[in-house]
């Protein structure tokens, strides 16, 4: 949905560490993307094409390393991948529960030449 | 020419929330309250606005800022009741971020301005992800959309400070479970404050209000 601010955002980092490290091309750029963050890969890929034509990270590929949702059951502690949206502890059955992950999305890594 | 790895380990959002912070601190050098309403479309924001407004509007100066996708509808409404409105029209983005509140703010007379309303645009994804500097994240969800919403956004139902369910004079007509869907939210997000409402016939919004006036008096208290 607003990929468009994400891959604007995404590429000013990438610039900015690619000029501080005096890059003249970026080829790859790691993305850590949580399940939760609601960041579609196909539609950052499509954003990306456009926004970095004319730049040093024209051409280069978005890499992505999604990491899935982990709820924590704050009734019985138990950590648990939520089956799809189903925010129900397979333990206890308590629906009380803290996000442990799958909100990240940072920018990890990038290969320059 | 040799292929170098850079360690970077830098926040997509990191700097729409250095903004955000920014905006906070403009807006608590002039003891301004600033909540920021989110909602799905047609949820009700417009008229709970008006509402909000008319029954502050005697006793502390208000201003609101509008997220639109293009028009001027809502912040037309609001301005035909005298309070200064800003219309910020994202140009199709689905949510508002900071940079465009803090253009938003630069157009408000913040000296004279006690409680600042932001009607985010409708969505209930993208708006929970951009922080804008708001002291107070009001969610808006209304009983047609059904209760079943905390599993479908989790996200937005953990980051509201409030939960306003509206329509609830139509509550009838719908298979909404108020029971079932308190339980959700608080099983996310404990501490979020829940109150339903009708902004059409003016039910329950008196909790509303009474919750926004402490926030008002806290505010001022900072003064």
């Amino acid at each position: 949905m607003h990929e468009q601010s994400i891959v604007e955002s995404l590429l000013a980092i990438a610039l900015e560490n690619a000029k501080k490290a005096e890059a003249k091309k970026i080829l790859r750029i790691y993305l850590v993307v949580g399940e939760l963050s609601g960041v579609v890969q196909d539609a950052v890929d499509f954003y990306f094409g456009f926004l970095s034509r004319g730049t040093i990270a024209e051409g280069a590929d978005i890499m992505f390393r999604h990491v899935p949702a982990e709820l924590r059951c704050r009734n019985c502690d138990t950590i648990f991948m939520p089956d799809r949206m189903n925010l129900q502890c397979p333990k206890c059955k308590e629906q009380q529960i803290e996000i442990v992950s799958g909100r990240e999305l940072y920018v990890d890594s990038m290969e320059v030449e | 020419m040799s292929v170098k790895v850079l360690t970077v380990k830098e926040d997509v959002l990191g700097a729409n929330a250095e903004n955000a912070r920014a905006n906070q601190e403009l807006v608590d050098k002039h003891h301004i309250l600033m909540i920021n309403i989110m909602s799905s479309p047609g949820a009700g924001k417009t008229s709970l606005i008006p509402q909000t407004i008319k029954r502050f509007k005697e006793n502390i100066r208000i201003a609101v800022i509008e997220g639109d996708i293009a028009s001027t509808i809502d912040a037309d409404k609001v301005s035909n009741l005298g309070i200064s409105a800003v219309q910020i029209n994202t140009g199709g983005a689905c949510h508002l971020d900071a940079n465009m509140i803090r253009k938003g703010l630069e157009n408000l007379a913040l000296e004279k301005t006690d409680l600042i309303i932001i009607e985010n645009v409708g969505n209930l994804i993208c708006t929970a992800e951009f922080a804008l500097g708001a002291h107070e994240k009001v969610m808006l969800l209304s009983v047609p959309e059904g209760d079943d919403k905390p599993h479908k956004y989790p996200l937005m139902f953990t980051e509201a400070d409030v939960v306003l369910v509206n329509k609830t004079d139509v509550m009838p007509y719908f298979d909404f479970n108020l029971t079932a869907f308190t339980k959700a939210v608080r099983g996310l997000n404990p501490t979020a404050q829940i109150f339903p409402i009708s902004a059409k016939t003016g039910a329950g919004l008196e909790a509303w209000f009474s919750w926004l006036e402490a926030q008002l008096k806290e505010k001022a208290g900072t003064a």
